[in-house]
This record gives structure tokens, C-alpha cells and sequence, in this order.
């Protein structure tokens, strides 16, 4: 360990005056939180870092890259990841380890410690961006967490009567969701015994040649099971963009609203009646 | 003026949703909208399968009292050989429905193709509020 005897001073000082700088610590922090964690929370987080950070000091020096910082880094990424998930801001988390400066700054600055001061501020900003890149990383997570989770949430298929199902869509229609509405809407339509399908585009805002193209396989594969499908929710704006792109929905029957498309399903249904078996019986 | 990169799924996404905004701030009716966002559309996806991705630069453009929005999406991908035959109806050099380009053609008031084997291409849509 080169340089450990270099810390030796900032050690000293830091373990001396303990109590007077995590004091002020804890409330530079809490003051800029604007009162959503209270000071007994901060207290405690910071405590243990400021303890953590000491003996870093102590056993490997200033190189914020060595193991002895495992401690503090372990420490410094769970507080990251909760200010993240609480929806603090990168500033407001890195602020958090770069308040200690502030603190340190009157009591080391002048004279013989200039250099300690030095030492620790460069610890201080590694500790900092150690902070912002957790706090980014967590951020990735909980974004494409929720990626995940809108994939599901958006694509339900419901039982609208007897023997009719149906799928709302909502927002844009790319492979992977057409894939899974699909999926979904097939296996429906064999688990409720459905012979009718309805596919409702109102909350899709364009309707492109992908999205079209998607739509048509969808009905296609459902006409493959013996379901009727109808596509519903086909807006004025919809209607004349789908014409001028010259897009051909051929015999697929489309309605304007929700409403018309389940009372065409149930005519139909209506019109075939009761199954007659005949003699067989 | 508004440039984006067309490099992935989500930029098609992002160019829609920035057309959009452009076409509800020059007036354009609600119909003009979607065709003029259905056409962004159509082209933002052609310049990412078929030109491996480039650049979308929309605008509010005005001509005498006339107010409109267009978009120019322009990449350096391969160029289209046959500029007649790529606008033909139902005609695809991939696996899509051959209407895209000849689609957003009939959508917009005006449409420019520039376009040469080995020299990218560059697409233009306009349409006027009325």
C-alpha cells in the first residue's frame, strides 16, 4: 500500500472531529431534500457511510478503486438505488456524498492540511460519479421494468358475450406487441369458446402499412381457428388515410365503433341458431 | 426545425410523435394530421429497413399565406435502382405491403424522391393546412 501513510493525517482528522462533521453533514443533506427524508433517516445513512469511509481511509489509502472501498461502495450503491427509486434527482443523490467537502472545507483548508483537503476531495468526486452511475443504472432498470410491464398491461383481451371476444388496442402496434396480442387473442378464443373476435384500433393514433399488415395476419390466423373477425374503432381521419395509402382490408369486415362491431357479432350469432342435430340423437 | 435520428424501432416512434407536434402547431386539420404523421411514418421505417438508418429533419414551411409542415427523411443506404418501379403499388423489395412509398406519396400535397444506386436517398413529404 503506497500510499497510506498520505491519509494518515486526513484519518487523524476526520476520527477526531467526528462527531462535528457528520453533524453538519447530516443537515447540509437534509436541507437540500426539502423535507422529503427526515434527518434521522439521512443520520443513519450517512453515519455508517462516514464510518465506512474512515476506515477505507485508514486501510487503503486514497485509491478509491481498492478493495478497501468495497465497504463504502456497497453502502453508496444501496443509497443510490433507493434515492433513485424515490425519484431523487442525480444532483440531489450525488449531493449527498459531495456535501462532505462543504462540511471539511473550513476545518482543512488552511495551512498544513490544504493537501489532505486535496486528497479527500479527489476521494469525494470519484465517490460522487461512483453515485451518479448507480443512480443512472437503477434509473435503466425501473424505465425498462416498466417497458415490460406496458407490454402486458396494454394488450388484455376480454369476454364480451357469450362466445365473443374482444382486444382493445392502445398505442403503437410494433412486432413484438402485434406478436403478442396474437398470442393472446388466439389462445382466448380457445379457452372461452369464442366465435366471434372484434379487434378494436381507437386508442391506435396511426394506422401505417405495418400496422395494417400486423392487423391482417392477426385476422387472418383467427379465421384459420373458425373465429369471425371484425375490426372496430375506425375513425374518420383513420378511414381516409387507410384509403389514400391504398391499403385493402378485402372481405374483412370493419365497423366505427365498438358498440356496432359487438351488435353485428351477436346477429350473427343470432342468425345461425341453435345447433340442430337431427336424427342423429 | 426539428432533426432526429432514425437509427431504431424507437425513433420511428419519436418521428411520428414530432411530426405530430408540428402538424397541431401549423393548423393542420385533424385528417391532414394523420395523413401527414401516417406518411412520416411509412417513410421513417423505409429509411430504417431499407437505408440503415439516417437522419428526419421536419419543419413549419410558408408559402405567401399558406402555412405547412415538411419532412424531409434523407439516408445513406444503397439508393433505389428504379425510381418507377419502387413507386409501383403493391411492389416490395422487402416483406412489407409494396404501399409505403407510393402511399405516402398519395398522402402528402408534395413529395420529392432523389434517389441513386450508391448515393443514399433523400424523401420529401409537404402537406399545406387548408
Amino acid at each position: 500500500m503506497t500510499n497510506v501513510g498520505e491519509s494518515d493525517r486526513l484519518v487523524g482528522l476526520l476520527t477526531q472531529g467526528r462527531e462535528e462533521f457528520t453533524g453538519k453533514w447530516v443537515r447540509g443533506v437534509t436541507s437540500t431534500l426539502a423535507g422529503r427524508l427526515t434527518a434521522a433517516e439521512v443520520q443513519q445513512d450517512l453515519n455508517e457511510l462516514y464510518t465506512a469511509l474512515v476506515e477505507a481511509l485508514r486501510n487503503g489509502g486514497v485509491a478509491t478503486r481498492n478493495e478497501a472501498y468495497g465497504e463504502v461502495r456497497s453502502l453508496l450503491t444501496e443509497l443510490s438505488r433507493n434515492r433513485a427509486r424515490q425519484g431523487f434527482s442525480p444532483t440531489e443523490t450525488a449531493f449527498s456524498v459531495l456535501a462532505l467537502k462543504d462540511v471539511l472545507e473550513p476545518a482543512l483548508a488552511d495551512g498544513a492540511d490544504v493537501k489532505a483537503y486535496l486528497q479527500l476531495a479527489r476521494v469525494l468526486d470519484d465517490l460522487g460519479l461512483y453515485t451518479i452511475e448507480v443512480h443512472a443504472k437503477t434509473r435503466e432498470e425501473i424505465i425498462s421494468a416498466q417497458a415490460e410491464q406496458l407490454l402486458e398491461l396494454s394488450t388484455p383481451v376480454v369476454k364480451l358475450w357469450d362466445g365473443v371476444v374482444g382486444v382493445p388496442l392502445v398505442g403503437t402496434l410494433d412486432s413484438a406487441r402485434t406478436q403478442v396480442v396474437m398470442e393472446k387473442l388466439l389462445q382466448s378464443l380457445l379457452d372461452l369458446n369464442a366465435t366471434h373476435a372484434i379487434v378494436d384500433i381507437t386508442g391506435v393514433p396511426a394506422v401505417d402499412t405495418q400496422v395494417a399488415q400486423h392487423l391482417l395476419k392477426t385476422v387472418v390466423a383467427a379465421r384459420m381457428m373458425g373465429a369471425e373477425c371484425v375490426i372496430s374503432g375506425i375513425r374518420p381521419q383513420i378511414a381516409q388515410t387507410i384509403v389514400a395509402l391504398g391499403i385493402e382490408f378485402g372481405d374483412i369486415t370493419t365497423k366505427a365503433t365498438l358498440a356496432d362491431a359487438l351488435r353485428h357479432a351477436l346477429d350473427r350469432i343470432e342468425e345461425r341458431g341453435p345447433v340442430e342435430i337431427g336424427g342423429l340423437l | 426545425m426539428h432533426e432526429s435520428p432514425i437509427t431504431g424501432n424507437g425513433d420511428v416512434v419519436k418521428a411520428r410523435q414530432a411530426v405530430r407536434v408540428l402538424a397541431q402547431e401549423a393548423r393542420l386539420s385533424l385528417v391532414d394530421q394523420t395523413k401527414l404523421v401516417t406518411a412520416a411514418s411509412e417513410l421513417a421505417r423505409n429509411t430504417l429497413s431499407y437505408g440503415g438508418g439516417g437522419t428526419m429533419r421536419a419543419s413549419i414551411v410558408t408559402r405567401g399565406t399558406s402555412t405547412g409542415v415538411k419532412v424531409v427523411f434523407s439516408d445513406q443506404g444503397p439508393g433505389i435502382p428504379d425510381l418507377d418501379l419502387a413507386l409501383t403499388d403493391g411492389w416490395s423489395s422487402g416483406r412489407g405491403m409494396g404501399l409505403g412509398l407510393s402511399g405516402a406519396r398519395r398522402l402528402a400535397d408534395e413529395f420529392t424522391l432523389d434517389s441513386a444506386p450508391g448515393k443514399g436517398t433523400t424523401v420529401s413529404v409537404l402537406k399545406w393546412a387548408r
